[in-house]
């Protein structure tokens, strides 16, 4: 439930913003949550309520583009890993334990650096860090998926190998294909605010909820809280998407 | 057939994944845009001209093949010499092993808090199962895995440091100044594996042998720490390895929250600056001592499981 509301914000995000995030009002800065800017505003007097919900709509796109990416490139090199054999599974493996064998949050901070602190560059960076984990993932949904018993009644109907893939492999992966992915994108919330914490993130003026948190340790003794609403909603956003990763995995072990 | 021994074989594959690593780092920063020399030279001076820059160019071996270009690199690697950084002029190495020493402090501080934290978190909630104290603890454990660190952290500089004034606020140098950003980074980390701790001492409890322990007459305090506790720590062992990894990873962002000087601030740094060699020789000297803690805590965990030694 509030999933949906969490994205429901994300997408009416122009609708439900009292403000324009990037309005500048140098005559209201600082000012403590009152009527007219409910969270308060910041060091230009931008309204906090109308930047959290744009940093929403910003940190959620990212998460789930970056998710995706990493669920594709990770499905691509798992079931290449599962079903080759001989030299080439030894070599979709070693470069799978390559991937596992750099600390992700390392990768992104230089994918994300190089590309020299944008939006794109960051989603690939997160990508980049995750694919990894979905690789491995997937190459053991894959290997116990290709021993059951209908596929194995595929290949001997003589089907083509892309089919086999498509229609009697792929199918078997939702349900922990999106328990993974609900606690991962979760994960990636954080990461996406944490690099933009350190400035790896979409340029200011951006509404960018963990851009907001480093522009709030600055001014944390004349106005505490701005830092209060962009840490929050990160918190619940993430806490609801684990309670979801949590439904669906309950549901993988009951079936 | 010679039968090669596990670790040797295992040594081998390492290496290669290692060496793999090096390549793909290689690879990475010789796609990157930007003109090495260029870079080079605008840092140093304003506008370089045509001829300095094909001069640097031709110094630092650019205008070979890059294949010439990574093997002289992975020679000079293998015999210690990480090269200069571009920034300030001084070995990669010296600069390396000044931050290295304050994100260790605070990655192995923090890495101790979430030991401590996972086993008395998992220990209370599985021995007080669906009891009060359990339900506090995985409502907590929820709240702050889902925290960002440096949000916490935040919050921590606030309430405890300009609030009560109990701690330093920011900096380095004694204890007092690795409490906090150390407690931030473990918090949600520790009570996540306390939670991992709890269903492992679960399962235990509910096992035979236990069953078994209590016929005999053992006392309920002897069963738990002699019997219970040491089976369902051994799974533990390889989460902690994994952990510690993520903990230098997360010290890198809590690093900037409180002001400390250490390797998150020298990467981002790097990175933004297009520092090659430092970024590489960072990325590589992580990713070493990733695998190294990794391999570590694979044989100690074999050394502790029967099971796991019959499988490579």
């Amino acid at each position: 439930m509030f999933c949906l509301f969490i994205g429901g914000v994300a997408i009416l995000a122009p609708w439900l913003a009292p403000q324009d995030p990037l309005a500048v009002d140098l005559t209201s800065r600082l000012v403590a949550p009152c009527m007219k800017f409910p969270l308060g505003s910041d060091q230009l007097g931008r309204c906090i309520l109308s930047r959290v919900i744009w940093g929403l709509r910003l940190s959620l796109g990212g998460a789930v583009a970056s998710s995706v990416l990493a669920v594709a490139a990770g499905a691509v090199l798992g079931i290449g890993a599962a079903l080759a054999k001989g030299w080439i599974e030894i070599i979709f493996r070693a470069v799978i334990d390559m991937g596992l064998a750099m600390p992700g949050l390392i990768l992104a901070i230089v994918f994300a650096g190089l590309a020299g602190g944008t939006m794109q560059g960051l989603i690939l960076g997160l990508a980049a860090a995750n694919w990894p984990w979905w690789a491995r993932l997937i190459r053991g949904l894959a290997l116990s998926a290709v021993q059951k018993e209908f596929v194995l009644a595929g290949r001997v109907a003589g089907l083509k190998p892309s089919r086999i893939v498509f229609a009697y492999i792929l199918p078997q992966f939702k349900n922990p294909v999106f328990a993974g992915a609900s606690l991962k994108t979760g994960r990636m919330i954080l990461a996406f605010a944490g690099l933009s914490y350190l400035g790896l993130g979409p340029p200011p003026p951006a509404p960018e909820l963990g851009r907001m948190l480093q522009e709030a340790g600055i001014y944390m003794v004349q106005a505490p809280w701005l830092a209060f609403a962009p840490g929050l909603s990160i918190t619940l956003v993430v806490a609801a998407l684990s309670f979801v990763g949590k439904t669906f995995q309950r549901e993988v072990h009951d079936v | 057939m010679i039968l090669v021994p596990n670790w040797l074989k295992r040594l081998a594959y390492t290496t290669f994944v290692l060496w793999g690593i090096s390549l793909v780092i290689f690879i990475l920063f010789a796609l990157s845009p930007g003109d090495p020399a260029e870079i080079i030279l605008s840092i140093q001076s304003q506008s370089p001209g045509r001829e300095q820059i094909e001069a640097l160019r031709h110094s630092l071996a650019l205008d070979r093949h890059w294949t010439v270009q990574y093997l002289s690199w992975m020679g000079r690697i293998c015999t210690g010499d990480f090269g200069t950084s571009w920034q300030t002029g001084r070995p990669v190495f010296q600069e390396v092993a000044l931050c290295l020493g304050s994100t260790l402090e605070l990655a192995l501080t923090a890495f101790l808090m979430v030991v401590v934290l996972s086993g008395a978190g998992g220990i209370v909630s599985a021995v007080f199962r669906n009891r009060f104290a359990d339900h506090m603890i995985t409502v907590l454990t929820v709240v702050s895995s889902a925290m960002p660190p440096f949000w916490l952290g935040i919050i921590l500089i606030w309430t405890v440091s300009l609030k009560l004034r109990l701690l330093p606020v920011s900096g380095q140098g004694s204890l007092a100044h690795v409490i906090l950003p150390a407690f931030s980074l473990a918090l949600g980390l520790g009570l996540l594996q306390g939670s991992m701790l709890r269903s492992a001492l679960i399962r235990t409890m509910e096992a035979d042998f236990i069953g078994f322990a209590r016929t005999r007459g053992l006392g309920p305090m002897k069963i738990f720490f002699r019997h219970i506790l040491p089976h369902a720590l051994v799974p533990m062992i390889s989460l902690w390895g994994i952990c510690l990894g993520q903990l230098l990873g997360g010290a890198m962002i809590v690093e900037s929250v409180f002001a400390r000087p250490g390797l998150g601030r020298l990467t981002v740094q790097a990175v933004m600056a297009r520092d090659i060699p430092m970024v590489q020789a960072l990325v590589l000297l992580i990713c070493l001592a990733f695998v190294a803690v990794n391999t570590l805590t694979d044989s100690i965990h074999r050394l502790l499981d029967p099971q796991m030694r019959q499988n490579l």
